[in-house]
């Protein structure tokens, strides 16, 4: 089992770290704070760099207008936006709402909307409508020209109504309430096939790496912190109640980046029952983990985790966030609950 | 762009091969009864230790990572990870902790080639019994604060003072013992490593009774036991650094994932037989362990990827805190699940399974407490790896 980047791979997360540097808060404290200050709360000159990269059609066949690049490559992109909260949409739009397009849509489909996307000319959010076709939060809903609908069983894609109004999300963010016009909508496919339960996982899986990037921050944060704040007349690093606390952050960000990389190699190369079990599985160590490092970083940091001018605090927030997008915890803990008769126990070099 | 995804999922068709072979050794090689017992998590009798280590050590799989001209096997750090696993997996008893982590290499590393040829064969075959004397009633986590003392006499050594926690030292016949050698010296500087018979005049053993029942532990005093000089471990006063060296050892092996994995699928079976299994609280506690030892198992993958030349990785303090941790967390389902019935420890009449659940989870309490206790493991955590 190999668990290292090979070295395109590497090349790509530099990439990357280097277009997002300045969100950065060791380069910048300021810029991530301003970008999502103003609507549409992610920097869309930024957007146009991502696609430029070529990372906003990534997982994408090249058919499509994509680079057909695969899951680990879009688990290095997933993990420098969770290192720096970058606010743009890319697990969101790309991997969730394009995924699905690509899982689902017809060869005209997948042309347009895909390669729309790929060039940053199309912005897709995925909305899933309640039963009187209702959906909220839709991410990114009204900047969004193209939505992809899950109205019960089926998937659709529509224009963005017309009316969309952006609030804000505690993350940061921005979401919609938008209702579903049949009229004026193109259905793609099946929202329960397997193809588009592997299309859910692999955002699962993107969401997971987003959430180990923001966890391995916020626990180094807060271990820098330790090692420079004083009280008493020494540095915090001097209270073993303090650095206990930070050891078990630790272990568990370890754990999850060893599950969360397994998810990864399995999305690449396992079936799609082997897929969307493996996502469940990430998704729930990330429940955990995500929650430990989101409140341990505030509380070791003090009254300036609390801060909204402190950064720390908006990796609380967007952990909080992933937790609760893409199935949380009591969803996954439900999942597992029914495959426990399939198995005596688990052998993951089976 | 073409990205190449490099991140590699299964065996190889050899590592398959390997894993099958040792498999098949271990299921078919190692006698039922033994293997029931560790199943069953019943204490083994001495005899089912050595039986168990002679076949093994017959096949040449006792002592893996030893060096080769004693014994060793020159395999990479995932077959010996394969080894360990499928071993715990068939409920094999593992070779003798004592003997084929601890002493052994220490003696292959620091030994003489007198002292080799004298220990290493017999050790391997379990034909000597090794017993640990580290700890002292005043130094357990601080153990270089030992107060145990060799005296030199002539050529021999003169020892005198006390042990504890002394693990199955009531089949040893011989142990390795930490004394101080320079009473001078700053505390880490002036300890040595002795070796002497546990039948030699001036030992004494007594046993320790544990909250479970079981005697697993003992304490042995020394009064004016005579150790010849050619039983010191490499040089005077470096018995420190073999300490380390062992103890490093010892850590990476005391992650049980594969039998911790064992016992709770065994405690599933009989959840899943009494129905229990269909309360989702009980069904989450499944899930959630086994999701938990998922992770731990593919962290130990992942040490064992990046493990070059046999020196514990700083995770491997990972993998001790987090392992026992899910070893206790299965012995306490186990007990949940035995609800009442576990008072009935004693008793004929109800299954051996919950007979046993209350006297394993109160056995296994040790597991965060020996082989440098959790909170050693966070220090180390806190202080090599994150430099708090």
């Amino acid at each position: 089992m190999d668990f290292e980047l090979d070295e395109e791979q590497r090349a790509l997360r530099d990439a990357v770290r280097g277009l997002l540097k300045g969100y950065d808060p060791a380069n910048d404290a300021e810029r991530r704070r301003q970008v999502v200050a103003t609507d549409p709360g992610y920097d869309t000159s930024l957007w146009g760099r991502y696609a430029e990269l070529g990372l906003l059609g990534l997982p994408f066949s090249e058919e499509d207008g994509g680079a057909g690049a695969g899951p680990a490559e879009v688990a290095v992109v997933a993990e420098e936006i969770g290192r720096v909260l970058a606010p743009e949409p890319y697990v969101a739009s790309v991997v969730l709402a394009g995924g699905l397009v690509a899982a689902a849509g017809s060869a005209e489909q997948r042309a347009e909307l895909l390669g729309g996307l790929a060039s940053g000319e199309r912005l897709l959010a995925f909305a899933r409508a309640d039963r009187d076709g209702v959906a909220e939060p839709v991410i990114q809903g009204a900047a969004a020209d193209t939505i992809v609908w899950m109205v019960g069983d089926e998937l659709f894609v529509a224009p963005r109504p017309g009316d969309a109004i952006a609030s804000r999300t505690y993350d940061g963010g921005r979401s919609a309430r938008l209702v579903f016009d049949a009229a004026a909508a193109t259905r793609i496919g099946s929202a329960t096939d397997e193809a588009t339960q592997v299309a859910f996982a692999r955002a699962r899986i993107a969401a997971c790496h987003e959430a180990l990037g923001a966890m391995e921050s916020a626990l180094a944060m807060t271990v820098d912190y330790l090692k420079t704040r004083q009280q008493f007349g020494v540095t915090l690093n001097r209270f073993q109640a303090l650095t206990f606390r930070a050891a078990d952050c630790y272990t568990a960000v370890e754990l999850t980046r060893s599950i969360v990389t397994w998810a990864t190699m399995v999305a690449a190369e396992g079936t799609a029952a082997q897929t969307i079990e493996a996502a469940a599985r990430a998704k729930l160590q990330v429940a955990h983990a995500g929650r430990q490092i989101g409140q341990e970083a505030i509380q070791l940091h003090g009254g300036i985790g609390m801060t909204n001018e402190y950064v720390v605090g908006h990796y609380t927030e967007r952990l909080t966030a992933i937790n609760r997008w893409l199935g949380d915890e009591r969803a996954m803990v439900g999942v597992l609950s029914e495959s426990l008769a399939d198995h005596t126990l688990l052998d993951p070099l089976g | 762009m073409g990205y190449v995804a490099s991140m590699r999922l299964r065996l190889t068709e050899e590592e398959s091969a390997f894993r099958e072979e040792m498999r098949t050794f271990f299921t078919t090689e190692v006698p039922a009864e033994i293997r029931e017992k560790v199943a069953a998590g019943r204490h083994l009798a001495k005899d089912d230790f050595v039986a168990s280590q002679q076949i093994l050590n017959a096949a040449g799989l006792a002592v893996p990572n030893w060096p080769v001209e004693w014994g060793g096997k020159d395999w990479t750090p995932l077959q010996k990870h394969i080894w360990h696993e499928e071993m715990q997996l068939a409920s094999v008893p593992a070779p003798l902790a004592f003997n084929a982590n601890m002493i052994g290499p220490v003696i292959a590393n620091f030994g003489s080639q007198a002292l080799k040829e004298r220990f290493l064969p017999d050790t391997a075959n379990l034909d000597i019994w090794w017993c640990q004397g580290f700890s002292e009633p005043n130094a357990g986590s601080d153990l270089a604060s030992l107060t145990t003392r060799a005296t030199r006499d002539g050529d021999d050594w003169i020892v005198n003072g006390q042990k504890t926690w002394t693990t199955l030292g009531q089949y040893a016949d011989w142990i390795f013992c930490l004394c101080r050698t320079d009473p001078e010296a700053k505390k880490q500087a002036g300890i040595s490593m002795l070796l002497f018979p546990m039948d030699a005049p001036g030992v004494t053993l007594r046993p320790i009774e544990l909250i479970d029942g079981s005697f697993e532990v003992n304490e042995v005093f020394f009064e004016d036991v005579r150790v010849p000089g050619d039983c010191l471990v490499g040089e005077v006063n470096q018995g420190w650094t073999q300490a380390k060296f062992l103890l490093g050892n010892e850590r990476v092996g005391v992650a049980p994932v594969a039998a911790t994995k064992r016992a709770l699928a065994r405690t599933k079976e009989h959840a899943t037989a009494s129905n229990a299994i269909a309360d989702p609280f009980v069904a989450a506690r499944f899930a959630e362990l086994e999701n938990e030892l998922l992770a731990l198992e593919l962290t130990a993958l992942r040490v064992v990827a990046n493990s070059a030349d046999g020196k514990p990785h700083p995770a491997s303090s990972v993998l001790k805190l987090k392992g026992t941790e899910l070893q206790q967390a299965v012995t306490e389902l186990t007990l949940d699940l035995a609800g009442e019935a576990g008072l009935a420890s004693a008793s004929s009449t109800v299954p051996e399974w919950a007979a046993l659940a209350a006297p394993t989870y109160l056995n296994f309490r040790k597991a965060s407490i020996y082989g440098g206790s959790n909170e050693i493991q966070r220090q180390i955590i806190a202080g090599t790896i994150l430099g708090l």
